[in-house]
């Protein structure tokens, strides 16, 4: 009988959060299908976690599994997917499953639809919802391969409150080989402690791509510092180091919640949005109305941060005197 | 950005095209891992006539030669069917290394270097940030999430996608240019790629999530209102 097949993940001896909302979104999608859930966590002694796994679960064991590499959990996917047949696999869309899911997908001659933000369910077939140039527009997709393989965007679908243990573990020992596995992998580090803690501050001003040159960065910390809150960063200016890593916010950098977080000249890519739409209030600067930014926006201004800006700084100044 | 008559796409007559940003930096990690190492940069791009603009930029900034897939169908098929249209290409090239950029600006779907080292049969690493050749195996420094690192050992030949702010960009000097003009541009026949099985049924705009107080006027007005939200609504100035 055809099921939903989640795929688990761990890191550093957790669960990933996101399983739980790629557990969330292919309950929902089996109940709408009418067909079974079940969910596979891959790694080295699982017994004991797989039973914090609500519904049936899988756990794939194998000593080569117990650090990751694509090459052994790609194998040993697809091994699970042969031998109980699922018709649809659903990942969180974690750096990990990036990583090796599509491989897993092409073994089967499919695609892996990754990063989607919705399933919609029409009697018994599904389409897809994501989105494309990073947030701008929405895409519908469709799969016609005889096995759908899907990967759920961070924060799309809602984790379950709580979580029902169950007993119901069925251990899988794919087969395996050293020679295999081609990558050698070695212990995750970080490249310096961190003198920068965004996530304490009540106030982020957080600048992007619209800021066009290293030189206008001061205006934004002069805002920043207006506002009593810290400087911060969307991935291409720290690329182009004109502000240090470690501002960074976004999926590669930091999360935060304050509780204000201005984004000025951010256009909203998902890769930013995920590290700060959690905050309470969020304003957005930007001169293009359909940024995605104002999507997630409390407040926004659409116009020329040059000229907005400078009029902001002057304006708090006041408010604060 | 326009959505087409059809609802499929976008309309394409007003846009300008460029080089993904992240295959940028893939670009220039194969040259300067050429500066280090000698060998053959070749640079290989999928697209319509007018990616030859594109193909003539790298050889401008210093890849030695190129292979054009020359195809209008690329935007129609999916990812599976872009890997394909590439390793058919790549295959008799041999290559000791194959870098893609991580990820598409447009679609994003983040695989078509994965799905090709599986077509060529090769090892991979993603989302890296760091590449360094020993012999015949490489050692590369991939991005975990939330501020981690790790790095990866494997054997040559394989395919590596490079994470965008892996090196600083160059710009092709005029000189370069010049040089791009006699450089081999080959055109190769787009063979390999099926009907999608992952087709793009519909593009729409999307919904709004929360509901944006827009402030209108100047920026100076803009700015008062937007003050006055924060001192009286959030209650953080003052």
């Amino acid at each position: 009988m055809s099921f939903v097949l989640v795929v688990l993940e761990r890191s550093a001896g957790k669960w990933h959060k996101m399983s739980w909302e790629a557990l969330a979104a292919g309950q929902a999608m089996a109940s709408e299908l009418g067909i079974p859930c079940a969910s596979a966590v891959l790694g080295k002694d699982l017994a004991e976690v797989a039973r914090e796994i609500p519904g049936k679960a899988y756990a794939v064991e194998h000593d080569l599994l117990s650090d990751y590499t694509a090459d052994g959990f790609t194998l040993a996917l697809e091994q699970l997917i042969r031998q109980e047949n699922p018709a649809y696999v659903v990942f969180p869309h974690t750096y990990q499953v990036r990583d090796f899911a599509p491989r897993v997908a092409t073994r089967f001659g499919a695609v892996l639809l990754s990063d989607l933000v919705g399933i919609r369910v029409k009697g018994n077939a599904a389409n897809y919802e994501r989105q494309l140039f990073q947030g701008k527009l929405m895409a519908r997709m469709l799969s016609k391969s005889s096995r759908a393989f899907l990967s759920i965007q961070a924060g799309a679908y809602r984790a379950a409150e709580s979580r029902e243990a169950n007993q119901e573990v069925v251990a899988f020992a794919p087969t395996l080989d050293a020679s295999q596995i081609r990558q050698k992998p070695e212990a995750p580090f970080r490249e310096s402690a961190r003198a920068v803690d965004l996530t304490a501050a009540d106030i982020i001003v957080s600048v992007g791509r619209g800021i066009k040159e290293k030189e206008n960065i001061a205006m934004i910390e002069e805002l920043a510092t207006a506002l009593g809150g810290e400087l911060a960063a969307s991935r291409p200016i720290c690329d182009s180091g004109w502000l240090p890593m470690e501002r960074q916010v976004g999926s590669s950098g930091q999360t935060v919640a304050p509780k204000v977080y201005m984004a000025v000249g951010i256009s909203g890519a998902i890769q930013h949005l995920v590290g700060m739409k959690g905050a309470k209030t969020i304003v957005a600067i930007n001169k293009d109305p359909n940024a995605p930014i104002f999507e997630v926006a409390d407040y926004g201004i659409c116009g020329d941060l040059f000229e907005v800006v400078p009029a902001l700084i002057e304006e708090v100044k006041k408010a604060k005197s | 950005m326009r959505i087409d008559a059809q609802g499929k796409w976008i309309v394409e007559d007003d846009l300008t095209f460029e080089i993904n940003e992240p295959d940028a930096y893939a670009l220039e990690e194969a040259l300067q891992l050429k500066e280090k190492h000698q060998g053959e940069v070749i640079a290989i791009c999928a697209g319509p006539a007018r990616a030859a603009s594109t193909i003539r930029e790298a050889l401008a900034k210093g890849a030695d030669r190129a292979i054009h897939i020359e195809s209008d169908g690329v935007a129609s098929t999916d990812t599976l069917g872009v890997a394909s249209l590439l390793a058919e290409a790549i295959k008799g090239e041999s290559p000791d290394l194959v870098l893609t950029g991580l990820q598409s600006d447009d679609l994003g779907f983040g695989q078509t270097g994965v799905v090709l080292a599986e077509l060529l049969g090769m090892p991979h690493g993603t989302i890296i940030m760091q590449v360094e050749v020993d012999g015949s195996s490489l050692r590369v420094k991939r991005e975990l999430e939330d501020g981690w690192f790790q790095h990866v050992t494997m054997p040559m030949p394989a395919v590596l996608t490079i994470q965008s702010g892996i090196n600083r960009l160059r710009y092709a000097t005029l000189m370069g240019i010049k040089k791009a003009k006699s450089k081999e541009l080959k055109t190769a026949p787009a063979s390999g790629a099926g009907d999608p099985v992952a087709p793009l049924e519909s593009v729409f705009q999307p919904q709004k999530e929360k509901k944006t107080q827009m402030l209108e006027g100047d920026a100076r007005a803009a700015a008062a209102a937007l003050v006055e939200k924060l001192k009286f609504e959030v209650r953080v100035l003052g």
